[in-house]
């Protein structure tokens, strides 16, 4: 099953090699990993995807719980959690298919940062599902190039029982 | 006032109780190397830097202590790696000390620039490179309290050579805290009831202790638990020790190469108590059969060792002595209320009957004199008052399997990693821990080599350590393998060539003799062990004696190959 990891970290050289190190050194998979800084400027977030069966991912978070500069780990996958990822598409446009393109970046509320004469590229913002669904609908135009920010996520503020 | 670097890092070491320090100059570590006259920590030179960091685990693993190792940058720090893999896999308490090129040029590939701390990443426990000079005092109080705190485990500290020279006004930090780091020493008060209950109902109990148990100090309680409820005791080759070898209640190793009864043991307890040890592949053998009938509690300070080779029942997070010591609290009144040897007879009485089918033994082929008799001489001569290091191999498997261990820290072996070499540094570190104790390596002839150049380093500092070869001529435990495994093919293990052992520690100043017949063998360890020098004894032994029991690879624990 798919995780997402959220771990809290010393801002300081060498934590994400330390991170990364851990799990191509033990095995595991790391499926998206994102860095960023957070109010605090001694204090990183990463949201690191991942898969494995419930004894792996449970070694993963207590091995990323034994690094000396991890501060806190939440399996936000247990969690009620907004998750969200961005991916930047550049779409051959060419003429006759420019009204399509534009119109399923419509429906999907994507946005268009770049125009050129036979391209396109668009701004996705959304969950794993609504981004495998665009890119799915765009890959007959063409996917010239792709960029993808991996999942960040954060827990609901309810965490209303289902 | 104003300290230099190297100033500020010797008074630190000194703050921190370092007594002695094993370590090999080099360029970039000369600013330190000049401020030691000044200060009054011992230092042990080494002739090669993997003699250093062994030496500093060895005195770790006998003292309790921290072990410090200083050598320079480049190769100096990477000649330490497998030392340093070796004290992270036992979790033994060492700081490394590595020189670094000047800052400015980290990164330029400058002469005898290594990036230790990204090669070092995956087998220390923590690691820092100190680029300011104001940093230098809180990372050695942060070192050394993360080397000996938790589970114990080596930590290194990068030193560039311009802040060994830079100045800074010196201020020690009284207190070290980490809010990434707390681990979690007390015991669930729960959890640890759940587990005194199982004990008052098993009728089969058993205690499978390891290196935790001497790590954290704990025999005494764990003692106390086994004879006061008489559970059988077996243990790992990293906890033995912690419970006396000569006790009735003693089963001898567990695993590949533990005692039939053991094995046995493990596979029909109906509870297992596994204190302070992690459940590797040379215990367990086979996984999924291993403890089969037990309900299995796990004790250890590190989290992440619970559930991750084996599924337990109860887990109980904790140091391994707080953990006892609720637990014998929580049992001491049951203690009293009846006999547990009866409670536990049928049990006891079948532990007695396996060690009487298949007890701890060996054949006398007649080929030569038996290397498992040579280890029983020396347990005679020494019984619980030498500290005994190996090397790796069989020779390793037979010092565990023939001392009677019988008090924590003496016996000195490279459990996890396994590698040669370890035992005569070992043994080094071990004796400037205890000047007066007698120290001995039981080591192979393969093994030996591989560190051999430290007789100089023992020889220099007048260290008596007492090196026993059981020489078999081969690389034995490989040899065995092929003989059972690889239809005795024995490619690239028969060492043909090999120096004069006697003749070698003379030429070091150290003394030597040879034993070829099985007469001689009392006689001359006696005279051997009386000698306050340096000494080899060379002991010609069987030269296909294997070691049993064996379980091979991948069976299960009661599959044994048996004498």
């Amino acid at each position: 099953m798919r995780h997402i990891l959220s771990v809290i970290v010393e801002n300081e050289p060498g934590v994400l090699s330390r991170v990364a190190g851990l799990f191509s050194g033990r095995g595991f998979n790391i499926e998206s990993l994102n860095v960023g800084p957070t109010l605090d400027p001694g204090v990183s977030l990463m949201t690191i995807t991942t898969e494995g069966d419930e004894l792996i991912i449970e070694q993963i978070i207590k091995q990323l719980r034994k690094l000396v500069t991890v501060i806190k780990v939440v399996d936000l996958t247990t969690l009620k959690a907004v998750q969200r990822e961005m991916v930047l598409v550049k779409v051959s446009a060419e003429d006759s298919k420019r009204a399509e393109i534009l119109r399923i970046v419509d429906i999907f509320r994507c946005k268009v940062v770049d125009v050129s004469v036979d391209e396109l590229t668009i701004e996705i913002t959304g969950d794993q599902e609504k981004i495998t669904a665009i890119i799915s609908l765009l890959q007959r135009f063409g996917i010239k190039e792709i960029a993808r920010s991996g999942t960040v996520s954060l827990r609901r503020a309810m965490q209303l029982s289902s | 006032m104003e300290m230099t670097g190297a100033q500020i890092l010797l008074e630190c070491l000194k703050r921190e109780g370092v007594e002695v320090v094993f370590g090999f100059p080099g360029g970039a570590v000369i600013d330190i190397y000049h401020e030691l006259p000044n200060s009054p920590i011992k230092h042990i030179l080494v002739r090669h830097e993997q003699g250093a960091i062994h030496a500093a685990d060895g005195y770790a693993r006998a003292s309790g202590r921290v072990g410090v190792c200083l050598v320079t940058s480049g190769p100096g720090a990477t000649n330490t790696v497998t030392g340093i893999a070796t004290a992270y896999m036992d979790s033994i308490p060492v700081v490394i000390l590595t020189g670094q090129v000047p800052t400015k040029l980290i990164g330029n590939d400058a002469f005898q620039e290594v990036d230790i701390v990204g090669i070092t990443r995956p087998c220390t426990k923590h690691n820092y490179l100190v680029k300011d000079v104001r940093d230098l005092a809180h990372v050695l109080r942060q070192a050394f309290y993360l080397a000996r705190s938790g589970r114990p485990g080596p930590v290194l500290v990068d030193l560039p050579k311009d802040v060994m020279q830079a100045k800074t006004a010196f201020n020690y930090p009284e207190d070290v805290s980490m809010r990434s780091y707390n681990p979690t020493y007390k015991p669930h008060l729960g959890q640890v009831r759940k587990v005194a209950q199982l004990i008052k109902k098993a009728e089969r109990p058993l205690i499978y202790s390891g290196g935790g148990v001497i790590s954290s100090k704990s025999h005494g309680e764990l003692t106390w638990l086994a004879r006061q409820l008489s559970i059988p005791v077996t243990s790992t080759l990293m906890g033995l020790g912690a419970f006396p070898g000569d006790d009735p209640l003693w089963l001898g190793m567990l695993g590949m190469h533990g005692t039939f009864t053991a094995n046995m043991a493990v596979n029909n307890a109906d509870l297992i108590l596994a204190v302070g040890a992690r459940f590797d592949d040379r215990v367990t053998g086979k996984v999924s059969a291993f403890a089969a009938n037990a309900t299995l509690v796990h004790i250890d300070i590190d989290p992440t060792s619970i559930q991750k080779n084996v599924s337990v029942q109860v887990p109980l997070v904790a140091d391994c002595k707080q953990a006892l010591a609720a637990l014998k609290k929580e049992l001491e009144p049951a203690a009293l209320e009846q006999d547990w040897a009866v409670k536990h007879k049928g049990w006891l009485k079948q532990l007695k009957a396996w060690t009487k089918e298949h007890p701890l033994t060996y054949k006398e082929s007649g080929a030569g004199i038996s290397p498992q008799y040579v280890v029983e001489v020396i347990d005679q001569l020494t019984r619980g008052k030498a500290i005994v290091a190996t090397e790796v191999g069989q020779n390793q498997m037979w010092a565990a399997q023939f001392l009677k261990i019988t008090a924590p820290n003496k016996f000195l072996s490279s459990g996890g990693l396994g590698t040669m070499g370890y035992g005569f540094p070992a043994a080094i570190g071990a004796q400037m821990a205890f000047p007066d104790a007698l120290v001995i390596d039981i080591a192979g002839d393969g093994s030996i080599q591989m560190n051999i150049q430290e007789l100089a380093t023992a020889v220099c500092h007048n260290l008596p350590v007492k090196i026993v070869i059981l020489n078999n001529g081969y690389l034995g435990m490989v040899r065995q393998w092929q003989e059972l495994f690889y239809q005795k093919n024995y490619c690239e293990t028969c060492m043909e060539a090999q120096p004069d052992f006697v003749k070698l520690a003379e030429a070091y100043g150290a003394a030597g003799f040879r034993i070829t017949e099985k007469k001689d063998v009392v006689p001359v360890l006696k005279k051997a062990f009386k000698l306050k020098k340096t000494v080899i004894v060379d002991v010609r032994v069987e030269r296909e004696a294997n070691v049993y029991p064996m379980v091979p690879a991948g069976a299960s624990l009661t599959e044994m190959l048996l004498v």
